[in-house]
C-alpha cells in the first residue's frame, strides 16, 4: 500500500495539515506523519513515493482534494527537485521533512547516528578539535565559536551544585538554548519537531567531548508541539540506548531533559536562561564567570543554540573541512535562514554564508506577499537592524552584516512592504524592550520606555530636532549601559529606522 | 479540529500539594512547582504562594518574585476559549495589528465573547513567521487567522460546552 507523508510540523497543523491527514485515513490510506519541508507557503504539503521510488508532492491540500485515489489538484511533481530546495545546501535539516521525527529505525536509515559514532571512536580531545577546526559558531546571533567554548568546560573540572553540595558528586552540563522568541524565527522549533533526535545526537557528541553527565533543553512554552515531539523523542532515544547508561555500549553516561520556559523573552539571554532553569525570575547575570566555567547551579554548562547543536552530528559523519569549505572566511558552514513576515515564499533556506540578502528576499521568497514593493527588511529579529531594498546586497555573514549596521542574529528575515510606517517599528521596539527587560539594568528597564516616549513627541512634531538628539543620546546609554542584549541591541531596530526611513518620523508621515 | 473549552479543578491545597511533591527536592524547583500548579488548577492562587515556599523553602517574597515576572503565569483563573494574537513583527508586517483592533471590537460588542476568550494578552511570537498573522485559539495555532475565522472557531467551542 502507498504510504502517504503528511507534515505535523505546527505551521502545516496551523492550516489544516491534520485535518488532511484524517481525510487521506478516512479514504483508506496509509498516513506517515513528518516534519515539513520548510516551503511553508505550500502547506500543507502532502507527499509520497511514486513508482520510481521518488517522493511526489501536492501543495496546498485541502480534505476535499482527496480521494480513494489519492489527491486530485496542485500536483508539484519530485518534491527535491523544486527550485526552493534543490538550491539549498541542507546539513542541519537534511531529515527535516524526510522522516517520521520520532521513528528511531527512519532516523537510522537516513544517516542518523553516523556522527555520535564517528565520534565515539575518537577521543573527546579530538572532537572538540573537530567542532573548532569547522569553523562552527554561535547560530543564537552572539557567533562565539562553538569548539573554544566546548573546550573551556572540557578543561574545567566537574563540580557539584553549588550551595547544594548534596547533589553530589559532580557535574557538567549540556544546555540547549531553545527559547527561541525572536520574531520571524521559527528554526529551532521545526528541527525539534521535525528532527529531534539530531538534536539529542549533537548534544551526546558534546557530552562525550566535554565531560558532561546531564543535558537540559530549555524550551519556550510557546512550542508545545516541539516540547511534547522533543519529549517522545526523549523516551525513544533511551529505550533504544541512545541515552542513559552505556550509550552505544561505551561507558558514555547521559541523560536529556525538556524544561519549559514561561514566556519571557529576556529568557533567551544564556544567563537569564540559567537563572529560569534554577527556578527564579530571568534575571541577567555579570559576567564573568563564565557559564562554560560556572554555569548551571554553578557546574562547567556548554550553553549552545538548537541550530548550532543540530550542526554537530553532521559536521562529525562528513567532517570538518567540508563544513569549513562552505560560506566565507569568518562565517564557515551553512546557516539556516528563516524568510518570514511579508513574503510570498515563506519558510526555512539552509545555504552557505555569504548568499546576499537580496536572493533570499527575492529569488527565493518571490517578494512580498502583498505584492506590493518591499520596503524594508528586519535581519535578526527584533533586536535586528531594519534594511532598506538598497541595502540588501550585503552577503549574509556574522561580521559582514555587522558592518552593514545589522546583524545576522538567529537568522531570521521579516519582510516588510510599502504600507509599513517605520517610526511605528522604531516605537515597537522600545515597548517590546519595556515589556520583557528583565528589569536589572536601568538603561534598559527605563530607557526603553522614555524611548517610546520621545518617538511619540518626535512623530508629534514636538520640539523635533532636540527630541531627535535625545533618542540617539538615549540608545547611546541603553547599547552602552546595558549588561546583555536586550538594552544593548534595541536601539539596532530603532536607530536603523530612524537613519534609514527619517521621512516616516515627520508629523505628516502618521497614519495613525 | 476541534477545539474544546478548558476545565479546572477546584483549588485543593492537598492535591497542589501532592502534584509539587515530587518536583520540590529537585534542584531549583519554584517556577516548575508553579508552572505544575498552573497546569492543574489552570492558573496559581494566592494560597500557592506558602505552599509553594514552605515546601521548597524559600520565601514567600521569592515565590511571588517568580510567579510575577513570567508572563505565562496567572494568578486568576483563565478564560475558558483563551485568545492570543501574536503581537511581534513579522505578525505585524502582514496585518497583526489590524487584526487586533478587529478582535478587540468584536469582543466590545459581544460581552459573552469577551467573557470566553479574556482580554486578549499580547503574545510575543508564536513561531509562525510566514503564515501570518498567527494566533493561538484555545490552544490550537491558527495560521493566515483573520477576525471571522477566529470568532468562528470560538463560537463553535462555546457550542461545544453548552
Amino acid at each position: 500500500m502507498t504510504v502517504w507523508f503528511v507534515p505535523r510540523d505546527s505551521a502545516a497543523r496551523s492550516v489544516g495539515a491534520d485535518d488532511v491527514a484524517q481525510a487521506l485515513i478516512d479514504h483508506g490510506h496509509s498516513v506517515v506523519r513528518t516534519g515539513s519541508r520548510g516551503m511553508l507557503w505550500l502547506e500543507p504539503l502532502v507527499e509520497r513515493v511514486d513508482d520510481s521510488g521518488v517522493r511526489v508532492g501536492w501543495s496546498n491540500v485541502r480534505p476535499s482534494d482527496v480521494t480513494a485515489q489519492g489527491v486530485s489538484d496542485n500536483f508539484l511533481g519530485p518534491v527535491e527537485d523544486l527550485d526552493f530546495l534543490a538550491r539549498q545546501d541542507r546539513w542541519v535539516f537534511q531529515r527535516v521533512g524526510v522522516i517520521d521525527p520520532v521513528d528511531a529505525e527512519d532516523y537510522l536509515a537516513h544517516a542518523g547516528l553516523a556522527g555520535l559514532r564517528a565520534a565515539l571512536g575518537q577521543d573527546p580531545e579530538q572532537v572538540v578539535e573537530t567542532v573548532i577546526e569547522s569553523g562552527l559558531r554561535g547560530r543564537g546571533g552572539a557567533g562565539f565559536p562553538a569548539g573554544i567554548k566546548w573546550r573551556t568546560v572540557a578543561q574545567t573540572a566537574a563540580r557539584p551544585h553549588k550551595g547544594d553540595p548534596s547533589y553530589a558528586p559532580a557535574h557538567k552540563y549540556i544546555c540547549i538554548n531553545a527559547d527561541e522568541g525572536d520574531s520571524g524565527t521559527f528554526a529551532d522549533r521545526m528541527l525539534m519537531e521535525g528532527d529531534p533526535f539530531c538534536l539529542l545526537e549533537g548534544m551526546t557528541i558534546a557530552a562525550y567531548a566535554v565531560g558532561a553527565d546531564k543535558g537540559i533543553i530549555y524550551l519556550r512554552s510557546e512550542y508545545p508541539d516541539a516540547i511534547e515531539t522533543m519529549r517522545t523523542a526523549i523516551d525513544v532515544a533511551r529505550a533504544q540506548g541512545w541515552l542513559g547508561e552505556a550509550i552505544l555500549g561505551t561507558d558514555l553516561s547521559f541523560d536529556v531533559e525538556v524544561r519549559v520556559g514561561a514566556g519571557s523573552y529576556v529568557c533567551g539571554e544564556e544567563t537569564a536562561m540559567l537563572e529560569s532553569i534554577e527556578g527564579r525570575r530571568g534575571m541577567v547575570r555579570v559576567k564573568p564567570p563564565l557559564p562554560a566555567i560556572e554555569g548551571l547551579f554553578g557546574t562547567p554548562t556548554v550553553i549552545n543554540n538548537v541550530l548550532t547543536m543540530a550542526s554537530v552530528p553532521s559536521i562529525l559523519a562528513r567532517g570538518a573541512a567540508a563544513y569549513s569549505a562552505l560560506g566565507t572566511e569568518k562565517s564557515q558552514g551553512t546557516q539556516v535562514f528563516q524568510l518570514a513576515g511579508n513574503i510570498a515564499r515563506g519558510g526555512i533556506v539552509e545555504s552557505a554564508f555569504g548568499i546576499s540578502a537580496r536572493e533570499l528576499v527575492y529569488d527565493f521568497g518571490g517578494g512580498t506577499r502583498s505584492g506590493r514593493p518591499v520596503r524594508a527588511v528586519q535581519i535578526g529579529g527584533p533586536l535586528g537592524a531594519y534594511l532598506p531594498t538598497d541595502r540588501l546586497d550585503v552577503p549574509m555573514g556574522y561580521e559582514t552584516l555587522a558592518e552593514a549596521g545589522g546583524m545576522i542574529g538567529h537568522g531570521g528575515m521579516v519582510v516588510f512592504d510599502d504600507s509599513v510606517d517605520m517610526a511605528e517599528q522604531a516605537k515597537f521596539a522600545m515597548e517590546f524592550c519595556a515589556e520583557e527587560s528583565c528589569g536589572k539594568c536601568t538603561p534598559c528597564r527605563i530607557g526603553s520606555v522614555r524611548g517610546a516616549e520621545v518617538i511619540d513627541r518626535i512623530r508629534d512634531g514636538v520640539d523635533a530636532e532636540s527630541n531627535t538628539e535625545l533618542l540617539r543620546d538615549l540608545c547611546e546609554v541603553m547599547t552602552e549601559g546595558s549588561l546583555c542584549a536586550m538594552g544593548g541591541l534595541t536601539p539596532m531596530p530603532v536607530l536603523s529606522a530612524l537613519d534609514n526611513f527619517p521621512e516616516d518620523f515627520a508629523p505628516s508621515a502618521r497614519r495613525d | 479540529m476541534t477545539i474544546t473549552p478548558s476545565v479546572y479543578p477546584e483549588w485543593n491545597v492537598d492535591a497542589a500539594r501532592d502534584v509539587i511533591s515530587m518536583i520540590a527536592p529537585e534542584p531549583g524547583p519554584v517556577l516548575r512547582c508553579l508552572q505544575a500548579i498552573q497546569e492543574r488548577f489552570g492558573y496559581v492562587p494566592a494560597d500557592a504562594v506558602s505552599l509553594v515556599a514552605e515546601t521548597c523553602n524559600v520565601s514567600r517574597a521569592d515565590v511571588h518574585g517568580v510567579l510575577t515576572f513570567y508572563a505565562d503565569l496567572r494568578s486568576t483563573p483563565p478564560p475558558a476559549i483563551p485568545v492570543r494574537l501574536c503581537a511581534a513583527e513579522a505578525c505585524q508586517a502582514v496585518g497583526g495589528r489590524v487584526l487586533r483592533d478587529q478582535w478587540k471590537a468584536r469582543c466590545d460588542a459581544s460581552p459573552e465573547l469577551a467573557a470566553s476568550t479574556g482580554v486578549d494578552e499580547p503574545i510575543f511570537c508564536l513561531g509562525n513567521c510566514a503564515l501570518g498573522p498567527a494566533a493561538i485559539v484555545g490552544g490550537e495555532l491558527v495560521g493566515f487567522a483573520d477576525v471571522d475565522s477566529i470568532e468562528q472557531r470560538v463560537r463553535h467551542a462555546m457550542g461545544a460546552s453548552s
